[in-house]
């Protein structure tokens, strides 16, 4: 192949390229020895992600097992178990993990409850010439900011003072507002990662011909045993897709939750504030959780086919 | 698939009842940048533009966002490189532990932003790094590379690989294929991703906040620092919509570029 | 297999890393905190004459040299105006034309987030409260001062220099700042006449169930120790930094008890400025700056410091061991105590001046008498934030709690 190469080369040479020897030189190598270019290809991707970053990860998971000088709370490189006996052995911190992955549930579901209709209407149902301006406008959102669209949130539940002077727009437009807690959290950050969700689901049914729900039909099905049975499980992996962003970001979230959270912790809260005690091994032995869970997560939805659909 | 008349409006009506709920806080930080008291209470007290004098005379924010404009575009450019020869490698190569690195190059912004962001904090000030805006970019650069990587990759497995094979066979060497056949077709994606990796890196603050020395403020930094204060609520009110105002329209124009909704890499 | 393998290679190399990594930044962690570590630093400032180097650390500056051009710092929120807050409200832009010397501030809004900050060795210096400073000398993150070379600081009030919590063996290590007192904040609405006991914060059946406002750190463990020397003394509470395993554990089991009461948590102040704008506070605990800013903005409030007595705060300022820009940091700890910037700062924080001179300044005549400046025995019980030890501050010799445990507990039970 390289051989064949050369003779094209000189055949036509009259196809001097502005790439120049140098260009030629170059590809002759990469293409006589495939490893090369390879590992080419992969040196600075995998410099970057494993040394950099997969190393970040393992020193950080390391240095949970540090002790910490009690005086100077400087971390010190006497190995110890105590950090992550208190992270697994503390009551409150279990209930505060638990209440994170609910949370991170809920967010999931109510995304999937707004999306997979209004992804299923526009993908199957509108007029082809509005589907793309309607697909856009849900994924425009996403393009006003986190911070943006959390504070304004807080506009919207805000609750005021106890005669309900100051209040927000719930408050002053309905009388009513949950207030800032766990629920003004799970709304806020279901509507900071809905268009996460719908765009997946969006891409998913795009790619559903519908001859097959044609076809389901014409066997006698419902609409709803059709979504049930034919859609439905032909989403999975898009919902899958979709569902890694709006857990995983609800998971580690703790800017949304000190902004419309009121009192309520999650494990971002917690890690932060050790952190900032400063103790940071703890606050490392408390990260062991959202990585730990977190894996285990991808591992399922990779298992569901969610790369592919990503 | 025969919908009853019935389930087709209740779809419709939904749709837009899920848009407009989308827009409506939107729409409220607007119409609240023109209150006249400094608070988020509704309805407005008044109207007014005195904020937005202000905001078109104060340098900090002025300042932020070229802050913010300048790292996610050096982000941008460091992820769409490592994404693209991730890709590259991925799709047309076979090695030992090619499925690792798929899973690998998701986990960045797979794992909760305050993991990472305290895992390379960590690093750089154990390397004796100054903190400032190369390790911000550094940050950002990691979990933007997955944005670019899912697009390119999609767009090069839906590429014949004999294209690239009739190149070689017409006289062309590696490098002008790249240059002249593949690269155009992969120009997309590369756009695509690229405005993804933009859009997250411009807007992101929990990684910021930890690789970010003290003299950088990026404008999501500069808005939370400021929402805080209670006399500068407006300012940010204003900041905000000047924001959603000049990103949305580019949302718009960059989907029309790429043909394609912006998504993830969604999109076949 | 091989992925096994390379797993455990990774993990291997992960450690060797960490532990390389911490022996550089250590400073002096790998030694055992036995003896303060004061009497370290002291050994290496008796032997430094040479002028300070940047980053080098435990040494003073012996010579002023020019301004930098900046100065970075770390304070509590108020202590650095540059009239953005408030265009009246403004002692650094004076300086600023004056030394050339461009002011950088990060506002800490705990001791912890501020000891935090001064690890990572970006900024110059910091205002320190006592339970930040000896925290930063034992880490080696603050070198000491010559106050030689601080002209102003000759004015400051004697009770204030050469305190515990400043001063290590006879080194000084900062210039006081002001003192102040956290106090209780009521709102006028549900408690027409001032309530003159914490008792509203702590008690199950106070008024102001619903709406109590805590500050949200690990100190607050002193306040509910004050309150126990007053209603429990059988628990025989001197210090409430000094406390052994009973005495703690009541104070925890008091703090659990007030969730029930608590409306907010607040560590940035202007959470708690804009919860007693909305009306949402009804008792809580507060520095004068806020309610000052609140009142601005019409809320309904009232301050007091209570008969219980109450925690409170000495600061200093302090520069750090990696200083960059060294000579502004001296000229800025001039500036924050000369006359009229103390003064500035004491009105607008609402705290007693350190400068004796400020007292003259005060646009308020009797601001000084106010905040009790010149009157040793008002601050008998005001017990200013300080570092609990595993050494009892008050001398026992019994076990007391270490700040490690503090902020243990403190994050349970905010969990």
């Amino acid at each position: 192949m390289g051989e064949r190469l050369e003779r094209a080369a000189g055949l036509s040479a009259t196809a001097a390229s502005t790439g120049g020897g140098a260009g030629r030189r170059a590809s002759r190598l990469f293409h006589g020895h495939p490893k090369v270019g390879l590992g080419a290809l992969l040196s600075g991707p995998l410099l970057w992600l494993i040394v950099v970053y997969l190393g970040s990860l393992a020193v950080l998971v390391v240095s949970a097992f540090f002790t910490i000088d009690e005086f100077t709370n400087q971390p010190t490189t006497q190995l110890t178990t105590a950090n992550v006996e208190e992270v697994l052995g503390t009551r409150a911190f279990w209930d505060t993990v638990i209440r994170s992955v609910a949370v991170a549930s809920a967010v999931t579901l109510l995304s999937l409850v707004l999306a997979l209709p209004m992804a299923f209407y526009v993908a199957k149902l509108a007029k082809p010439w509005a589907r793309r301006s309607l697909i856009v406008a849900a994924t425009l959102p996403l393009w006003a900011g986190y911070l943006v669209k959390a504070y304004a949130m807080r506009a919207v539940f805000e609750p005021g003072g106890s005669g309900g002077q100051g209040g927000g727009f719930l408050q002053g437009a309905v009388g009513w507002t949950p207030g800032f807690g766990r629920t003004a959290v799970v709304l806020t950050l279901t509507y900071l990662w809905l268009p996460y969700m719908i765009l997946p689901i969006y891409a998913g049914l795009d790619r559903l011909p519908t001859s097959l729900l044609d076809a389901s039909g014409d066997l006698g099905a419902r609409p709803l045993r059709t979504f049930r049975s034919v859609i439905l499980p032909l989403l999975v992996p898009a919902i899958a897709a979709g569902s890694i962003f709006t857990f995983s970001l609800s998971l580690g979230d703790y800017i949304t939750v000190k902004i419309v959270g009121s009192k309520t912790q999650l494990i971002g809260n917690l890690i932060e504030r050790t952190l900032l005690a400063p103790n940071q091994p703890l606050a490392a032995a408390f990260t062991l959780w959202p990585i730990v869970i977190m894996i285990a997560y991808l591992i399922v939805v990779a298992r569901l086919g969610a790369f592919e659909s990503l | 698939m025969n919908l009853s008349g019935a389930s087709y409006w209740a779809l419709r009506v939904f749709t837009w009842m899920v848009l407009g709920l989308l827009y409506l806080p939107l729409a409220i930080i607007v119409i609240l940048s023109f209150n006249t008291a400094t608070s988020l209470s509704w309805p407005p007290d008044g109207l007014w533009l005195d904020w937005w004098r202000k905001a078109a005379a104060a340098d900090a924010p002025r300042d932020a966002l070229w802050t913010s404009v300048k790292l996610a575009l050096a982000s941008t450019g460091v992820a769409l490189v490592l994404g693209t020869c991730l890709s590259f490698a991925l799709a047309r190569y076979r090695f030992f532990g090619r499925s690792s690195l798929s899973f690998l190059v998701v986990l960045p912004i797979a794992l909760p932003g305050i993991v990472t962001g305290v895992a390379l904090r960590n690093t750089f000030l154990r390397l004796g790094w100054d903190l400032g805006f190369r390790t911000v970019v550094l940050g950002h650069g990691t979990f933007c590379i997955v944005l670019a990587f899912n697009n390119v990759i999609a767009r090069l497995r839906r590429m014949a690989p004999n294209v690239q094979e009739a190149s070689a066979d017409l006289g062309a060497h590696g490098m002008q294929t790249f240059r002249l056949v593949t690269f155009p077709l992969i120009r997309s994606a590369l756009l695509a991703g690229g405005l993804l990796a933009f859009a997250l890196s411009f807007d992101e603050i929990i990684v910021t906040t930890f690789t970010a020395g003290a003299g950088v403020e990026t404008l999501p930094q500069w808005i939370l620092n400021n929402f805080a204060r209670p006399n500068n609520v407006p300012l940010v009110t204003v900041v905000a919509t000047v924001v959603m105002l000049l990103s949305i329209p580019l949302a718009w124009l960059a989907q029309r570029l790429t043909g394609e909704p912006t998504g993830l890499g969604a999109g076949r | 297999m091989t992925r096994k393998r390379l797993l455990a290679g990774l993990a291997a190399s992960a450690l060797v890393l960490a532990a390389c990594g911490s022996d550089d930044s250590g400073g002096g962690a790998d030694t055992t905190a036995a003896a303060p570590s004061g009497t370290e630093a002291a050994a290496t400032t008796a032997a430094a004459d040479t002028s300070v180097a940047a980053g080098g650390g435990g040494e003073a500056l012996t010579e002023l040299g020019e301004g930098e051009g900046q100065v970075n710092l770390i304070a509590w929120a108020g202590y650095v105006e540059d009239g953005s807050t408030d265009p009246a409200v403004d002692w650094v832009t004076g300086f600023e034309e004056e030394t050339g010397c461009n002011v950088n501030v990060k506002i800490g809004n705990t001791s912890d987030e501020m000891v935090a900050l001064m690890q990572s060795g970006e900024y110059d210096g910091v205002s320190a409260s006592g339970d930040a400073t000896l925290r930063l000398i034992a880490g080696g993150e603050v070198s000491p001062v010559n106050t030689d070379l601080i002209p102003n600081y000759a004015d400051v009030f004697p009770d204030l220099k050469d305190q515990a919590h400043n001063t290590v063996d006879g080194v000084s290590y900062g210039v006081p700042h002001g003192r102040g007192a956290n106090l209780l904040v009521f709102n006028t609405d549900s408690f027409p006449s001032a309530p003159d006991s914490w008792g509203v914060m702590f008690e199950p059946d106070s008024p102001a169930k619903g709406g109590v406002s805590i500050y949200d750190a690990p100190i607050y463990i002193a306040d509910a120790a004050v309150y126990l020397m007053a209603t429990q003394p059988d628990l025989g509470i001197t210090n409430p930094y000094a406390l052994d395993e009973t005495q703690f554990a009541a104070a925890v089991d008091l703090l659990n008890q007030q969730k029930d009461l608590a409306g907010q948590y607040w560590s940035l102040y202007t959470d708690q400025q804009t919860a007693l704008e909305a009306g949402s506070v009804t008792a809580g605990t507060t520095w004068q700056v806020i309610v000052n800013l609140a009142t601005a903005n019409g809320a309904k409030i009232g301050a007091v410091k209570p008969k219980e007595g109450a925690t409170g705060w000495s600061d200093t300022w302090m520069i750090s061991s990696k200083a960059q820009n060294p000579n502004c940091m001296y000229m800025w700890m001039n500036h924050i105590i000369s006359p009229e910037a103390n003064a500035g700062v004491a009105e607008w924080f609402g705290e007693a001046p350190s400068n004796a001179k400020s007292c003259a300044l005060t646009s308020d005549a009797n601001h000084c008498d106010t905040f009790h400046a010149e009157d040793t025995a008002f601050w008998e019980d005001v017990f200013y934030w300080t570092t609990p030890t595993a050494t009892c501050l008050d001398g026992r010799d019994v076990a007391c709690v270490p700040f490690t445990e503090w902020v243990n507990a403190w994050n349970e039970l905010r969990a």
